[in-house]
């Protein structure tokens, strides 16, 4: 089974993206920021990490950045959950090392078929 | 696959409210000019993340809103725009609104939209009209109107560092491949020589003819993460080529058609079958009728069970809780050792009882006692919080207030982390806000008027929270001009409440502010003393087992008191026994519990009976008259007399007699009943009978002692009748 | 008195076609019928506590596992003469909305029969209940067989708040 890392400062986004994911026979942890999302990834190897960019402690773009930096993380998708209006954001993930973006506000469907050009 | 996205609404509601709190507290704490970033921040976090929840939860209501309030903080936020004392202002009006139309969601019913319209206006004003407006579809699968199918034909040609954005070609192919029918060649001839050639690297690129009925926008989409590390391709060959495309190169082919959509299983088996009937002719005799009672016991179970599947979870009443780890770890830590307890005491329950094993079950038994014990106070705490859920609203009221007021304020918060019951919490709050605004408005003089008596312009309104004994104490103190004293005697011999000739204490008259309808504002503003005065705070606290009180100092300022039990579930309480019915007074009423001296018992007025205790006299009410019991005892001397104390006024429960004193869980009568007039509410019993609790200041209304709309006993203290009006 | 053809209006079904389940039960030798999807469980008589100063058909209160359920005498709810209390009565506990609020009561009766499936348009309306003050608790009447069974409209008997159905 695949294992994914949500991240999100957001209990309901984060339970949302959870139970999709765990639906669709994913193995998912949870974490509500980067640095508790950076130390899961440290301890275990995830197939792919999708976070939120706005988050206390430790933002989404550094997450991905750190993340990125690590050897077992080169290849691994990092997608990053951004609204419409971080547009830049989006160059910024990127440049930080981030595989593409999910565009909030989507829906379970939505994730899923997102997803699947990364994982499987 | 569908998943039903309600089951998250709970959780985002929590959240959202949370949320909203933390601005709030934020935008309050902001000094315009001297904010600093990481505030902000957490305002802008607030509001990104009710926006990011309301749009995936499709409250588009919200989300249209608190789109404008992101993108102005998000240009304070990177320093485009400086924050004025406007914006916050309107970021404050804002969270107010957010709040309502979350509240509206919540309760399902239609939010009003015009004040989110307005303030939705004012921030465009603001940010310029540069914000076009978000028309961003958010519609899934885009279906294409048209069927006609297109052959397109795409060159990928990835950069080398394509793997390590963590894209996959591979993955991206099949989506490709899911559009419609797809076929892929490969060309290796940037593969370099085996000492250059570096296996991170993606040296392939790609051709591939994809015929399908969907837009080009559906194929840009699957490349969308790779645009900038690859060069990219689309072009629309329609009719220029055949159907079936030439091969253009002997390159291997790689990944074509190879993966199948995962099917998708629906449709669970919940048919219902709730079983034929068969009809049974209904039969007197006992034992048939016993068989049908199995039989119609066992269908009814049947159907509950189908039903129990069926029923949705539309209880949008249940509130819930959040709870420290802490504490929910201490309690599997005691669940822990009530596991060990119980398997010590069914080991001794094996064996035979000798003298040795009865000292042994002796000892397992006080464990049991502690470990119920700990556990009971243990679950308690978890409903209990600190107290700054109820203070955190008042930096924003008293803030809002004194600007109306144009009065300096400055408000001190004690003992914030004084914990108590959530239930009383959540209605603690009205009484307090009504007692901070009347501080703001009757207590806290104008500036001018504070200079004038030689204060410090700025005054001051101090909260303070502590707990004493069983009871948490709120303080909500000023620096006032205190209660005047002259004034407020004078309005209650206007309204009637007390004679010109009465003599009063300063403390008799400060009470007299608690009387129904009472209001000394020279006028009614709309902060304070419009319809609801302090007797409905007193009422409402007491109909919480607490009290409220005032001290005054003229020129000084005033404290008002409010005590209240820490919890409203559990209740110590003292059994009573009336006729055959058990009783249950609470035990922080009872003053004393006596046997009665007839000779110290007269009669006044209309046969009610007071005895002489001391220097009071005591109304005596014989509970089974009251509750229409048949069966008790009469005789004053055979009985128990239970001086209680309620709203500052003694009376004596008349009782067979006294049983044991215990701790009880309060339950409510009125879930399933209605409210009944002298009963607070009902428990269980050790032997697992329902007693029910006594509501003395509901008794004292039933028994007609005091007038409706009074505070005042028909019999007054000198033992005299009082003329009833 | 109550307007008789504003409540047999009222007493409509609403459309629905589809069988329901009615548990039915004895009273006064008389059939009654409660839609069974309310019914939470069946249970022997055993003493209540009384609640002081209550209407004469509320029994008193009971512990069902931990909960305070109230006891009503459907007799005397009806205002059918009281019995003593044998080992056929039992108590239904039913769970009822009343005014938006869920409610779980306990229904004293003579004895329970049996279970039906009825077809909803089988019921008829109340025929002329001109004599009866009870028609105010009736959602209405069906054939079984031979026997005629009374449907009951819960939502009215248990509102104990609504007096319009009681007698004086």
């Amino acid at each position: 089974m695949k294992k994914i890392l949500a991240v999100d400062d957001s209990a309901s986004m984060r339970q949302m993206v959870g139970f999709t994911l765990k639906k669709a026979g994913f193995d998912v942890t949870e974490a509500k920021d980067g640095s508790e999302a950076l130390n899961l990834a440290k301890q275990q190897g995830f197939d792919a990490v999708i976070s939120d960019v706005n988050m206390p402690v430790m933002d989404g773009i550094t997450l991905i950045r750190e993340l990125r930096n690590l050897p077992n993380y080169k290849f691994t998708p990092l997608l990053m959950l951004t609204t419409e209006s971080g547009l830049d954001k989006k160059s910024e993930g990127k440049a930080a090392g981030a595989t593409g973006w999910i565009v909030k506000p989507f829906n379970p469907d939505q994730l899923l078929a997102v997803l699947k050009k990364v994982i499987r | 696959m569908s998943i039903d996205l309600s089951q998250f609404f709970d959780v985002f509601f929590e959240e959202s409210f949370e949320g909203l709190d933390a601005m709030e507290a934020e935008l309050l704490n902001l000094e315009p000019g001297k904010e600093d970033s990481e505030t902000i921040n957490t305002i802008f976090r607030a509001a990104h993340s009710i926006k990011g929840g309301s749009g995936t939860f499709g409250f588009v209501s919200v989300s249209d809103f608190t789109h404008v309030l992101e993108t102005l903080l998000d240009q304070i936020r990177d320093g485009q725009r400086v924050l004025t004392a406007e914006h916050v202002n309107l970021l404050l009006k804002s969270v107010d609104c957010v709040r309502g139309l979350l509240s509206a969601l919540q309760a399902e019913e239609e939010p009003d939209l015009s004040e989110s319209h307005e303030l939705k206006a004012r921030f465009e004003a603001i940010l310029g009209g540069e914000e076009s407006p978000v028309e961003e579809a958010v519609t899934a699968a885009v279906e294409s109107e048209a069927l006609q199918s297109t052959t397109y034909q795409i060159e990928f040609k990835p950069e080398p560092h394509l793997f390590k954005t963590g894209n996959e070609p591979l993955y991206m192919f099949s989506e490709l491949a899911e559009l419609g029918e797809l076929e892929v060649s490969a060309f290796h001839d940037a593969i370099p020589d085996f000492l250059e050639f570096d296996p991170e690297d993606c040296f392939l690129h790609w051709r591939f003819f994809l015929t399908t009925t969907r837009e080009e926008q559906a194929i840009a989409e699957i490349f969308e993460w790779v645009e900038d590390d690859a060069e990219i391709k689309i072009e629309a060959c329609g009719g220029l080529f055949d159907d079936e495309p030439a091969q253009t190169s002997s390159a291997p082919q790689i990944g074509q058609n190879a993966v199948t959509a995962p099917s998708e299983s629906s449709g669970d088996p919940t048919a219902e079958n709730l079983g034929s009937v068969e009809t049974v002719k209904p039969d007197v005799e006992t034992e048939k009728a016993q068989q049908t009672l199995a039989a119609v016991q066992q269908k009814v179970e049947t159907v509950k069970n189908t039903k129990t599947e069926s029923r949705k979870s539309s209880d949008s009443g249940a509130t819930s809780i959040r709870v420290g780890i802490d504490k929910v770890d201490s309690l599997i830590n005691m669940v822990g050792e009530l596991v060990i307890t119980q398997a010590m005491l069914s080991q001794i329950g094996d064996q035979d009882i000798t003298e040795s094993s009865i000292a042994a079950l002796q000892e397992g038994l006080t464990q049991l006692a502690h470990n119920t014990r700990d556990l009971q106070e243990n679950v308690m705490r978890i409903r209990m919080l600190p107290i700054s859920f109820v203070f955190s609203r008042f930096p924003r009221l008293v803030r809002d207030t004194s600007q109306k007021l144009n009065k300096q304020v400055e408000l001190k918060l004690v003992g914030e982390q004084t914990e108590l019951d959530k239930t009383v919490m959540e209605k603690l709050s009205d009484p307090m806000v009504h007692l901070v605004r009347n501080s703001l408005d009757h207590g806290l003089e104008t500036p001018e008027d504070r200079i004038a008596n030689g204060k410090d312009p700025v005054g001051t309104v101090t909260l303070n929270a502590f707990h004493q004994g069983g009871n948490i104490v709120i303080e909500i103190m000023d620096d006032g001009k205190g209660l005047d004293t002259d004034k407020i005697r004078n309005k209650a011999i206007a309204n009637g409440l007390i004679q010109e000739s009465d003599e009063l204490s300063v403390e008799e008259i400060n009470e007299l502010i608690f009387m129904p309808g009472f209001s000394t504002a020279d006028s009614v503003s709309d902060i304070s003393g419009r319809g609801v005065g302090m007797d409905v705070v007193r009422r409402n606290i007491q109909a919480l087992n607490g009290s409220v009180e005032v001290t005054s100092k003229q020129g000084v300022g005033s404290t008002f008191t409010i005590r209240l039990p820490l919890t409203l579930a559990i209740l110590d309480g003292q059994l009573v026994q009336v006729a055959a019915h058990t009783y249950i007074i609470p035990l922080i009423s009872i003053v004393e519990s006596l046997q009665i001296d007839i000779s110290k018992v007269s009669k006044v007025g209309k046969g009610l009976e007071v005895l002489r205790l001391r220097d009071e006299y005591i109304p005596i009410l014989r509970l089974y008259d009251i509750f229409s019991h048949q069966g008790a005892r009469e005789e004053l001397d055979k009985t128990l007399l239970v001086v209680v104390e309620s709203d500052n006024y003694k009376i004596g429960l008349l009782v067979d007699d006294l049983l044991a004193q215990q701790q009880v869980v309060i339950k409510s009568l009125e879930a399933n009943y209605q409210k009944v007039d002298g009963i607070s509410g009902a428990t269980i019993l050790g032997d697992g009978t329902v007693s029910l609790i006594i509501d003395i200041s509901g008794l004292i209304k039933l028994s007609g002692l005091r007038r409706p709309g009074s505070t005042e006993l028909l019999v007054d203290l000198k033992g005299e009748e009082a003329e009833p009006a | 008195m109550i307007d008789q053809v504003g409540v047999n209006q009222q007493l409509m079904f609403d459309g629905e076609s589809d069988e329901k389940q009615f548990l039915t039960f004895m009273m006064h030798d008389e059939e009654y019928g409660m839609d069974i999807l309310a019914v939470q469980e069946i249970r022997g008589w055993e003493p209540v506590t009384t609640i002081p100063n209550s209407p004469n058909f509320v029994r008193g209160a009971m512990n069902l596992r931990g909960t305070i359920v109230p006891i009503i005498d459907l007799r005397m709810r009806f205002g059918i003469d009281a019995i003593e209390y044998g080992p056929l009565t039992v108590v239904i506990v039913v769970s009822v909305q009343i005014k938006d609020q869920q409610k779980i009561m306990g229904l004293v009766v003579d004895a329970v029969s049996d279970v039906y499936s009825i077809a909803e348009e089988k019921a008829k309306d109340v025929p002329d209940f001109q004599d009866s003050d009870n028609a105010y608790f009736v959602h209405g009447l069906v054939n079984v067989g031979q026997k005629m069974v009374v449907l009951l409209n819960l939502e009215k008997v248990l509102d104990l708040s609504d007096k319009s159905g009681l007698k004086g």
